[in-house]
């Protein structure tokens, strides 16, 4: 922390508190990526995590993802809920052996002191339905909150993980507004400066709350949204067949195209269920309609040069 | 003796699982132990988040040699034979063998093997990384570079190290050497991870407890236990409150920790207008804290008790304001729902449930509720509850599934229904049926008396197994996945513990018919899936039973209701025999009078008429099988009374007609003590006809007659029940 100047601290400025644990994964090692331009509920959707996590090369890479979760507005009025957030997520492939070490001291850079919190591991064995993951690992306790997820994934996209990567998810408002001291996440310090300077969470993101709620809820098109999920699919389904090599299924070019509607139709999905539209048992057939397309996706990807084909 | 000391040292195991892993390691242990002749002398397993540790005292430092005599072929035998012999006891050549001589059938060869007994530490090291290898968890993962490879291990979480050893108290034991998926066995393990992590060096198991003790783990998890519950209440005490104990959540936080420090932290009152019960399932359910309770008033107070995994640096004020956030945040979102569910009528949420499916071929809650609403209402009569009430009652009774707190909450369903209810000024009969119409859930559990509640519980349980025999959803062997089994039970409980007077084939028959309505509907409505429900649940057969026509279903569906009595009189230490002969009677679905005739029937028989009477029965129904089986033909007609001859028949044949009036008259009455005692006046006279009479009579005639008369007395004795079902 030594030549930060404080504006920067973590526990002053949520950019701050970002950049800091940005710096301590790049100091492991890892390609710090931006965010993925596509709208999706998780950091996981991520290709860099999604389908890296599949086949045998190496992988280790952390990045901020803004998470879409069209159910979870609250029009700005809950102090801890969001439709729209910030997940930090690193994957790193093969797991190391001391992930936990690494994770109680990225906790350490962002502020956490280990002798002072009551910091634990508490099972939580992580299933994905739509993308045809899951994992085992724990939901990470700082002082009775959860404040990350820890997975060392086990299955993505209906694939084995060989070797398996290990992930972690910070929920970083949360976080933060542990570190900062405050109890609504629109008093969050955003970039660190007081008095007139000072811009909080609230002022960046409020108003994006208070539309996008009523948006969610109220007034998404669903007759367009019901099309954009058949169209993301059956382009997701063409591109995916396009992409075979020579029309044999022995090396795949267009994975991550095919890919990118699959987090289209996942998203619209979402969007219709928060919309009310689609009902319980509808509903469970979207979610196989998806985790078709991201199994796809997943064969299709360790058919690749990156998948680890040869 | 030498001892084993074994300790599997991982990332954080499961809360949940880590008792059974505990019990399973020591048994795989010891019974490998035992199967190879190593006799022990004890053993205890033990578990914290990060470890399952072992130790096996008292092993004997080898096994014992065995000695075996194979017989070989004799002297002089063909070649093949000695060269099959040479092989299989692996002697070079014959001059190994001992020669047997045996002057019947001539000598012989004898191999004598001797197989030397291998050293524990041996057989430990080979048996060991298969009980890690083929470990029983739940669920287990991969981990690390070597996931990637073939036969990789699996294990909870990641396995880091291994300590075994074995020896003596007096030596330096020996080092249990394998490796399992590139982990060395050793003897080095960690302590706390936060308070001391550094490594340690243990040789055995006393050393290891004291040692991990030093570095803050507490292994043993009924001292994490006590110490976790005698703090807790000390702590509530010392504030004069008391602490609300939670077995099941001790076990868990327990689990959670190597070394407990628990601490008190508090909650702003106001959250104490939410009903305790919301309150106490916010905090332990999500925080995984105990409740503590004013013991003047027996009401929660507003502190809570958390237990820490660490001896803070500042005497852990840190982590008692992080807990109470979190608290205070959860218990603002209860709150919240609590208020916004007390804003809408509990009959406001109805509508919805006709859009949620019950299930596919039962149509949606809303069907089923109005189903159950129906029934109930029949019910309610026959149970004295009012009948408006009651079809309120079940009207409501599910509503609160659609609430914010039963949503956040699923254990508080019902509860949270009658809470409502009073708030929004329903009658308290009505009220309670909502909480009370779930019982009863179990053998253990309470049976609800309210007249209201009864009528609801018993159309609740009745509904689902209709239904579910309408759709042949059936239980079979262990399979039960709508729990049909405890729906049953249930159903007798209340019958039996209040008891009702009810005809449950009538019920089960005329619910029926509102079940072929939702199937109507769902034929003309549904899509393929829901169209097969149709043909199914009104392809019913009808059947006689007890003189009118009812579904075969309601019939089979009795059956089953006898097979759950007769588990349940048995669990009370009745005779279950007992209960099928009463129902062999046919058209027995009186529960209540069922049970009756059994505790009748029970107490006749442990009289020595009753014996007496049984055996005179039994001895008739014999005699007349295997002359109708000899003859070809049944003898179940009246007998001719100018054919008696003797004066034991008649005698016989007046005390039937006598006992077949005062029985018939008892059971009128329901009273079937006089029954029984009735039927008891007939012994003499059996007993006097078996003594005097011959059945098998040289006429014809008299034989037939008298054989007549034998089944006269099954008949007679059928006013109570089918003696011929009773076991010896």
């Amino acid at each position: 922390m030594d030549a930060v100047p404080a504006h920067m601290r973590p526990e002053r400025s949520f950019q701050g508190f970002i950049l800091a644990l940005q710096r301590f994964w790049a100091d492991q090692g890892c390609v710090i990526l931006q965010p993925y331009d596509m709208e999706m509920g998780a950091g996981t959707f991520h290709p860099a995590t999604t389908l890296r996590a599949l086949g045998p090369r190496p992988w280790k890479a952390a990045y901020v993802q803004p998470s879409r979760r069209p159910k979870d507005g609250r029009y700005g009025e809950n102090p801890n809920r969001l439709q729209h957030y910030y997940q930090f997520q690193v994957i790193i492939k093969p797991s190391p052996p001391d992930l936990q070490e690494l994770y109680l001291k990225s906790l350490a850079a962002i502020g956490i002191d280990s002798s002072l919190h009551d910091i634990r591991f508490v099972e939580d064995d992580w299933e994905s339905p739509t993308l045809g993951a899951w994992g085992l690992g724990w939901e990470c306790w700082c002082d009775g909150m959860e404040v990350s997820q820890f997975t060392y994934f086990q299955q993505v996209a209906g694939v084995e993980c060989s070797p398996v990567a290990g992930e972690l998810t910070y929920g970083l408002e949360r976080l933060a507004m542990y570190v900062q001291g405050v109890d609504r996440v629109y008093d969050l310090n955003f970039n660190g400066r007081e008095g007139a300077e000072k811009v909080t969470y609230g002022d960046v993101f409020l108003q994006a709350e208070q539309e996008y709620s009523r948006h969610n809820f109220e007034h998404s098109d669903a007759e367009m949204l019901f099309r954009q999920f058949s169209m993301a699919e059956e382009a997701c389904q063409k591109y995916l067949d396009a992409g075979w090599k020579d029309g044999k299924r022995e090396a795949h070019q267009m994975a991550l195209p095919a890919f990118d509607q699959c987090i289209k139709a996942s998203h619209a999905f979402n969007l219709l269920d928060a919309r009310g539209v689609i009902s319980v048992t509808e509903r469970q057939s979207y979610i196989m309609r998806v985790r078709e397309l991201a199994k796809a996706c997943g064969e299709a990807w360790v058919h690749t040069e990156a998948g680890g084909a040869a | 003796m030498p001892d084993l000391l074994l300790e599997l040292f991982s990332e954080e195991i499961p809360a949940r699982m880590q008792a059974k892993a505990a019990d399973d390691l020591r048994r795989m242990v010891t019974d490998r132990l035992v199967a190879e002749g190593l006799v022990y002398e004890g053993a205890k397993a033990f578990a914290t988040p990060r470890r399952l540790a072992l130790t096996v005292h008292g092993i004997p430092a080898r096994q014992s040699d065995l000695k075996e005599e194979r017989k070989g072929p004799r002297v002089g035998g063909p070649d093949a034979a000695v060269q099959g012999f040479l092989k299989a006891t692996g002697l070079k050549s014959l001059d190994e063998a001992k020669i047997q001589h045996d002057p019947k059938k001539g000598d012989f060869y004898i191999a004598l093997i001797e197989k030397p007994g291998r050293a524990t530490l041996d057989v430990l090291a080979d048996m060991l990384p298969v009980i890690i290898r083929t470990f029983p968890w739940p669920k287990s993962m991969r981990w690390g570079e070597r996931s990637g490879r073939p036969g990789a291990l699996s294990w909870v979480r990641p396995l880091h190290s291994i300590v075994a050893t074995f020896g003596l108290e007096t030596e330096t034991p020996d080092v249990v050497k394998f490796s399992i998926d590139g982990i060395e066995a050793g003897q080095t393990t960690l302590g706390h991870r936060f308070m001391a992590p550094a490594a340690i060096s243990v040789r055995r198991f006393e050393d290891y407890e004291a040692k991990l003790l030093d570095a803050k783990v507490v292994l043993d998890p009924q001292r994490r236990k006590d110490a976790i519950l005698t703090d807790a209440k000390q702590l509530a005490f010392a504030q004069g409150f008391e602490l609300v104990e939670d077995q099941v959540l001790l076990d868990e936080v327990s689990g959670l920790v190597e070394w407990p420090v628990v601490l008190m932290g508090s909650f702003d009152p106001e959250f104490l207008s939410i009903p305790g019960e919301v309150v106490r399932a916010t905090i332990r359910n999500n925080q995984k804290c105990f409740v503590v309770s004013d013991p003047k008033t027996g009401k929660l107070t507003n502190k809570f008790i958390l237990t820490a995994n660490i001896e803070a640096s500042d005497g852990g004020k840190a982590i008692i304001a992080g807990n109470e956030r979190v608290i205070r945040a959860r218990l603002s979102d209860a709150k919240f729902f609590y208020e916004t569910d007390l804003k809408t009528k509990l009959e406001d949420r109805l509508p919805k449930f006709e859009s949620i499916v019950f299930h596919e071929k039962l149509g949606t809650q809303g069907e089923r509720i109005k189903r159950i609403e129906r029934l109930a209402a029949e019910i309610a009569p026959l149970v004295g509850a009012d009948v408006e009430k009651t079809k309120r009652a079940a009207r409501l009774a599910k509503a609160d599934l659609l609430t914010e707190v039963v949503g956040e909450f699923p254990e508080l369903q019902g509860l949270m229904g009658k809470y409502y209810a009073l708030a929004q000024g329903e009658d308290a009969s009505v009220a309670a049926a909502s909480e009370e119409h779930y019982k009863p859930q179990g053998p253990a559990d309470r049976v609800p008396t309210d007249p209201v509640s009864v009528a609801v519980a018993l159309a609740d349980k009745i509904d689902t197994l209709v239904g579910f025999w309408a759709i042949d959803e059936k239980p079979t062997g262990s399979k039960d996945p709508y729990a049909l089994r405890r729906a049953a039970l249930g159903a007798i409980r209340l019958v039996l513990e209040n008891n009702l007077r009810v005809e449950v084939v009538s019920l089960f028959d005329k619910h029926s018919e509102s079940i072929d309505e939702t199937s109507k509907r769902l034929a003309q409505t549904g899509g393929q899936e829901q169209g097969g429900a149709y043909v199914v649940a009104i392809a019913y057969a009808a059947v006689s039973w007890n003189g009118r026509q009812v579904r075969e279903n309601s019939v089979e569906l009795l059956s089953f209701f006898a097979d759950r009595l007769k588990g349940q009189l048995r669990d009370q230490g009745a005779r279950h025999d007992l209960v099928d002969a009463v129902f062999a009677l046919g058209g027995q679905d009186d529960l209540l009078m069922v049970v009756r005739r059994v505790e009748a029937l029970g107490k006749f028989l442990d009289t020595d008429d009753g014996k007496n009477l049984l055996a005179g029965i039994k001895r008739a129904a014999n005699i007349l099988r295997i002359e109708e089986k000899k003859d070809g033909k049944a003898y179940d007609g009246a007998p001719d009374a100018a054919l008696y001859s003797l004066d034991e028949e008649k005698a016989l044949a007046k005390a039937m007609d006598q006992v077949k009036v005062e029985a018939g008259a008892a059971v009128a009455k329901e009273d079937f003590a006089a029954a029984m005692s009735a039927m008891a006046k007939l012994r003499p006279a059996v007993d006097a006809f078996f003594e005097h009479v011959k059945v098998n009579d040289g006429d014809a005639k008299v034989r037939e007659n008298r054989l007549k008369l034998l089944n006269e007395i099954r008949a007679a004795t059928r006013a109570v029940a089918d003696f011929s079902r009773i076991q010896d």
